[in-house]
């Protein structure tokens, strides 16, 4: 009965002060801070509103009503405290884990990059050839606001002005600047001068500037920024049979679906567009055995890494811990602090370090502890995976030996005792009472430092790049590869970047990290029932 | 005790501790000689101390091609804004689930556990064209910005901090929240000048994971951040060495040391408190 009264007075309590009117500073506060998201809000609103992005838009336009709403009104205390942790939290954890599931779906990456209507005028521009006989044009460089352009005079004597995006337009003659025939400066535009065209020849080179709204009218391009010509693309696209047709050959490439122009005979166009594959990029590996072996290696091998690196380092460490672990020793701190060193020292150094002491030609380790030999640390297929695991117990045993020594400390000295007092030797202490209680203490440890050796990007990426490379695969799989890296490889490395399969492959990794980590904490929760 | 009885007992526990300590320490003791060995090769680092020349740090932050000092100060920026901004928004959501009561309370705490079980690192390529949409949008906030990447590094902030936050509120008596609301403080003040004030000690160990995790993270800084004057020094340090190692090798040494130095500093001062925080379920 007390306890019910006292529940009600403290209810009452806490409302009345959350209805109690927030100071001004508070309240000033807030509005700030409410009107610069606001603001913040409504630019990007009008951005997307712009290009067209409703999805986002209706998304920005909910979220930020809600942050309105959660701040303005009285009540809701706990949104006002989540909602900041929560809106980075939805955005790039919640919604990119949802972004890569869409992503593995789609054949996104190099070739396959945006939408159908910019591979069409990527084709057109990409592959333009001078029309024969077409006439000259007298031009001089100009740079506007939309960048670099042409100001241009025709043969008959129109003065006309356009960049790569804005195609040819007339001038009014009494804006431009005439040098005999030749326009060389116009209002609103600045002329380069002949150093200027020099320095940005790349650039120059590269200018395609449109002769009309419709792209197969052609372009004008010149080569000596003095004379230019009307140049026609060889790819001419046909909007009402969706094709795009080579007229050097008359070969016609037609959308089969793919995401790309190709010929029934399987020719392919270089530049496509991002579409939704469906699993595709999940049987890759299964429609193509030599990627899909060398993938398996790589999982074969991300295993024993993870598997070996936590064990080696464990036992390493508790090792250490056992041998130093003795009342009676002098000078234990000392070995202690500096055994504990490389844990201390910036992980992303550590690899970079042995990178230099184990190189092949120069390196301490072949030089100076082999006498000048020259073995391949690095570079020969089972050396590499020494090395990788002998650097990568370098840094985590510290951690382990931290870990066993707590755990040792914090188990009872009468039990060893009454043990001794039964009759076992030390090392039956040891494998039946301290090993298992160490046991259950550290588990969770363990299981959480192979969660995180299997995703161990720093070492292995610093130290060999994943190399050296897997022979008889196309794809750039090496053999100290984990499956992290491979990832990042698919996606940032190389001439072929492919989003789709890289995204597939980190679904694929989560998955297995998600099943193993869940059946071993199952099983550790088993291990502590049995104590 | 006999000489024989303490090699027998004590004598062979100082030899492997002797035997680790080299292991431990040797690779340090040498990018330490490496980067005080003038000349500029792999070859010459390998005789230890036999030069002593400060040559390689000067080159360090001389050479333009190589923004060392810019590196540095990128690497602490995000690595502090980061850590920042991580202890605050964890701090918000731990008061939020440790004194407040409301309904999905213990949905949201379990749910941040299994969000933060697909790490960032696996959505990296989303998190590149998630960044690569808003820099048409947002150039400032886009690729290759640093507050870019600290919003980036910020979508980590929740789950394991929050949960060791929640920890540490939770053995802070709620008879002081109390006895302050009795005195007429609001929620905000509550929290900003006296819980905040009691659970110091947890703040600085996760605001220091987080700038240790931030400052060595490698894999998204080097997919956002492009221009060779706004990498960090994990990228950096990377790209110097990771190309021609016999050539580089003493210059990055000596960016190594000046780099490692602080962290370890802090380090070894706070060690007793990294392994507490560590072993309530962090990994470094």
């Amino acid at each position: 009965m007390t306890t019910t009264v006292s529940k009600d007075s403290k209810a009452t309590r806490t409302r009345s002060i959350s209805t109690a009117p927030p100071s001004m500073k508070v309240l000033a506060v807030k509005i700030l801070f409410l009107a610069i998201v606001d603001a913040v809000a409504v630019f990007a609103m009008s951005m997307l509103f712009f290009r067209g992005d409703w999805l986002v838009l209706g998304i920005v336009a909910v979220t930020t009503l809600l942050v309105n709403i959660v701040y303005l009104s009285p009540g809701l205390l706990p949104g006002k405290y989540l909602t900041p942790g929560l809106i980075f939290l939805a955005v790039f954890q919640v919604f990119v884990v949802v972004y890569s599931l869409y992503i593995a779906f789609t054949n996104y990456g190099d070739g396959h990059n945006s939408t159908k209507e910019d591979a069409i005028s990527a084709i057109v521009l990409q592959n333009t050839q001078r029309v024969e006989g077409s006439p000259t044009y007298l031009v001089q460089l100009v740079e506007g606001p939309g960048g670099l352009g042409l100001l241009a005079t025709s043969p008959e004597g129109e003065v006309l002005v356009g960049t790569q995006e804005e195609p040819l337009q007339p001038l009014d003659p009494g804006a431009v600047t005439l040098d005999g025939d030749r326009a060389v400066a116009a209002e609103g535009w600045t002329s380069l001068q002949q150093q200027d065209v020099l320095q940005r020849q790349q650039e120059v080179a590269a200018l395609q500037v449109p002769l009309s709204d419709d792209l197969a009218d052609g372009f004008l391009r010149t080569t000596d920024a003095r004379n230019a010509f009307v140049f026609q693309s060889v790819f001419v696209y046909d909007e009402a049979a969706g094709t795009m047709t080579d007229t050097t050959t008359d070969t016609v490439y037609a959308d089969l679906g793919n995401g790309q122009f190709e010929t029934e005979g399987g020719e392919v166009l270089g530049t496509g567009w991002q579409i939704v594959v469906g699993p595709e990029n999940f049987l890759y590996p299964f429609e193509n055995p030599r990627f899909g072996g060398a993938l398996l290696g790589v999982a074969v091998w991300t295993f024993a890494f993870a598997i070996l690196s936590v064990g080696l380092s464990f036992f390493l460490g508790l090792f250490l811990a056992l041998t130093l672990n003795d009342p009676r020793m002098r000078s234990r701190k000392v070995y202690r602090v500096l055994s504990i060193l490389p844990y201390a020292f910036p992980s992303f150094l550590s690899a970079l370090v042995w990178l230099g002491l184990l190189n092949t030609e120069f390196g301490f380790v072949n030089e100076v502890l082999f006498g000048s030999a020259n073995i391949p640390w690095l570079t020969d297929p089972w050396l590499a995976k020494f090395s990788v695991l002998l650097v990568n117990v370098w840094l985590g045993f510290p951690y382990m030996f931290l870990v066993c020594m707590g755990a040792l400390q914090s188990i009872p000295e009468e039990l060893t005792e009454a043990a001794t007092v039964d009759g076992a030797n030390g090392w039956q202490v040891f494998r039946g009472i301290k090993f298992p209680l160490l046991l259950v203490s550290t588990a969770p440890l363990l299981i959480s430092s192979f969660a995180f050796n299997f995703n161990n990007f720093n070492t292995t990426y610093m130290l060999t790049r994943g190399g050296p490379r897997m022979e008889g695969v196309t794809e750039n799989v090496g053999h100290t590869d984990l499956l992290i890296t491979l990832v990042y490889k698919t996606a940032f490395e190389g001439g072929n970047r492919d989003y789709g399969l890289a995204a597939a492959l980190s679904i694929l990794i989560f998955i297995v990290v998600a099943a193993v980590s869940a059946i071993s904490f199952r099983q550790t929760r088993a291990l502590e029932d049995l104590h | 005790m006999s000489f024989r009885k303490w090699v027998r007992e004590l004598g062979w526990r100082h030899l492997i501790g002797i035997a680790v300590v080299i292991f431990a320490a040797f690779p340090l003791v040498y990018v330490l000689s490496a980067s005080l060995n003038p000349g500029g090769t792999l070859t010459g680092s390998n005789a230890l101390f036999r030069n002593f020349s400060l040559e390689n740090y000067v080159d360090l932050f001389t050479d333009p091609n190589r923004p060392y000092a810019a590196w540095f100060a990128n690497t602490m920026v995000i690595g502090l804004v980061t850590s920042a901004g991580t202890v605050f928004l964890g701090a918000l959501a731990a008061y939020a689930f440790s004194r407040l009561r409301f309904t999905g309370r213990r949905v949201g705490l379990l749910s941040l556990i299994l969000v933060q079980m697909f790490p960032q690192l696996l959505a990296v390529v989303a998190i590149y064209l998630l960044m690569r949409g808003i820099s048409d949008i947002f150039p400032v906030l886009g690729l290759d910005s640093q507050i870019g990447i600290i919003l980036v590094y910020l979508g980590g902030a929740l789950g394991v901090n929050t949960y060791l936050m929640y920890g540490f509120f939770n053995t802070i008596p709620t008879s002081i929240d109390e006895a302050a609301k009795i005195d007429g403080a609001g929620h905000a003040r509550i929290f900003f000048t006296i819980i905040l004030r009691l659970v110091a000690p947890i703040l600085a160990v996760v605001g220091l994971l987080s700038f240790i995790a931030t400052t060595s993270e490698f894999v998204i800084a080097s997919t956002l951040l492009s221009s060779n004057d706004k990498l960090t020094l994990a990228v950096g340090l990377f790209r110097l060495v990771s190309d021609e190692t016999n050539s580089n090798y003493p210059v990055f040494a000596a960016g190594a040391v000046l780099a490692a130095i602080p962290v370890m500093a802090l380090f070894l001062w706070l060690q007793k408190y990294i392994v507490g925080g560590l072993t309530a379920g962090a990994v470094k």
